[in-house]
């Protein structure tokens, strides 16, 4: 069957999907810095994954990530860009 | 109640505090103080949040906690209290969803097509008040063959043609006019034949131009199996009242399908196929999808499982980016060391591969030193001594 739509969907307005922010070399570079990592130590994220073609996000960048805590509160975290 | 220095004095000391504590526990605690029916003074708020401070630091996870262990604990033994086969009835008497440890078996295995696919699709604004418009758009997504609209069917070898009767009901239900199957008909190749049309819901299909019985009986399966209308995968389409709004609920799921189809809110839909939220989504949607199901099966037998836990197994099954299975496949067979992958599942052939390959074992994981013997690298086992040689 022919799909019945090659429609485009916007996955940042998703209501599962957090905020995704895509950092700058500088602001990654702090990040990195304050956390003390090496960035393949930080979570990773395709560059394939619909938010990070959405945001225009390429391999080697930082994505701040802030999700909603079920338990109160928002909590940051940082994925690694990785190539695939 | 406070007094008016000692409500000063909270939002002085919360606001010191606001490095530490979360935005939620501030809140609860002003709200819990501040309605309080014994009256507090400066010293008694100082002395009860000296006390939350205290127990709230004791309470953090130390540097060394094995997080892992106390998660796979903590799901593990409610897990064995849960009812093997639990079929739930999501609120329409026609959809059993799979529950329980089948269910939580599925997602932790990450596998691509749950056993019972179901969507939640939420309407747009325009949609969601009309039952008439609901029930439009859930014709539009339920898949519906030739085969879900004729009553009865009978073939006539001696003139070689199909007799297909309609059934009006059927066709009321499903949305579809006898044009509509008409037209599918016609789309289809199978050979040069003529229509003729007895009463209102009777098609006959004369074929002069074939030779077998057998290829009859071909032309009369491709007919029925062909498609009029909806989105392939949805079995069922429901209408269903929730709150104040009409909502679509589906048996089978088809994000990438039902997204194109007009009334539909894209950014509310909801479905239990993780691979399908990050296919469409990303990671971060599977992610937290993830954690939604773990805790509607665990909510849903009675289990009382801290959610941290969950987030914990989340978290490790999307770090690489992709969704992966708890297993084998996955996170298990993935450890750098031999020893920690040939205790989990398939010893022998890991320890050959390792032998092949001249893997090193380092010993820096639990498992490996749980195995010859030694202190795991957990907690105080973490600490080394080095010294400086002369």
């Amino acid at each position: 069957m022919r799909s019945s739509t090659k429609k485009k969907v916007d996955p940042l307005s998703y209501h599962l999907t957090p905020k995704h922010e895509l950092l700058t070399a500088e602001q990654a570079f702090e990040v990195l810095k304050s956390l003390g990592v090496t960035p393949d130590q930080l979570p990773w994220m395709r560059a394939s994954d619909p938010v990070a073609k959405a945001i225009g996000a390429r391999p080697g960048d930082l994505v701040k990530v802030t999700r909603k805590n079920p338990l109160g509160g928002e909590v940051v975290i940082y994925r690694y860009i990785i190539s695939g | 109640m406070l007094t008016e220095a000692a409500a000063k004095r909270l939002d002085q000391k919360l606001s010191e505090l606001s490095n530490l504590l979360s935005p939620k526990m501030i809140e609860d605690i002003r709200k819990a103080l501040s309605s309080h029916q014994v009256e507090m003074s400066e010293d008694e708020v100082d002395q009860i949040l000296d006390i939350i401070v205290h127990d709230y630091v004791g309470s953090l996870v130390e540097a060394g906690e094995p997080v892992g262990v106390i998660s796979a604990q903590s799901i593990g033994e409610p897990g064995t209290q849960m009812t093997l086969r639990t079929f739930h009835y999501a609120g329409v008497r026609e959809l059993n969803v799979t529950l329980g440890l089948p269910r939580l078996i599925e997602i932790v295995d990450a596998r691509k097509i749950p056993s019972t696919p179901m969507m939640t699709i939420y309407l747009t604004d325009e949609y969601k008040d009309n039952r008439e418009k609901a029930l439009d758009a859930a014709r539009k997504i339920e898949f519906t063959k030739v085969e879900n609209v004729i009553a009865s069917t009978s073939m006539d070898i001696s003139s070689m043609s199909i007799t297909f009767r309609l059934d009006p009901d059927l066709m009321e239900d499903k949305g579809v006019t006898k044009e509509d199957v008409k037209k599918v008909i016609s789309r289809l190749k199978i050979g040069e034949y003529t229509v003729e049309e007895d009463g209102e819901y009777t098609l006959i299909l004369n074929f002069a131009t074939l030779e077998n019985v057998s290829s009859l009986f071909k032309v009369r399966e491709k007919v029925l199996s062909s498609k009029l209308k909806g989105v392939k995968g949805i079995k069922r389409a429901i209408v269903q009242k929730r709150g104040n709004e009409y909502v679509i609920i589906t048996d089978g799921s088809n994000l990438e399908g039902v997204i194109g189809v007009k009334g539909i809110d894209v950014t509310r839909i909801e479905t239990n196929n993780i691979h399908e939220v990050e296919q469409l989504f990303g990671v971060e949607a599977a992610r937290e999808l993830i954690v939604r199901e773990i805790k509607r099966v665990l909510d849903e037998q009675g289990l009382d499982v801290d959610i941290r836990h969950i987030i914990l197994v989340s978290d490790i099954m999307s770090r690489t980016g992709v969704i992966r299975q708890i297993g084998r496949h996955g996170i298990s067979g993935e450890k750098l060391s031999v020893l920690a992958r040939a205790s989990f599942e398939v010893t022998v052939k890991h320890l050959l591969e390792a032998a092949a390959k001249g893997e090193m074992e380092e010993f820096k994981g639990v498992m490996e030193n749980i195995i010859i013997g030694q202190p795991i690298s957990v907690g105080t086992g973490m600490v080394e001594l080095s010294m400086k040689l002369r």
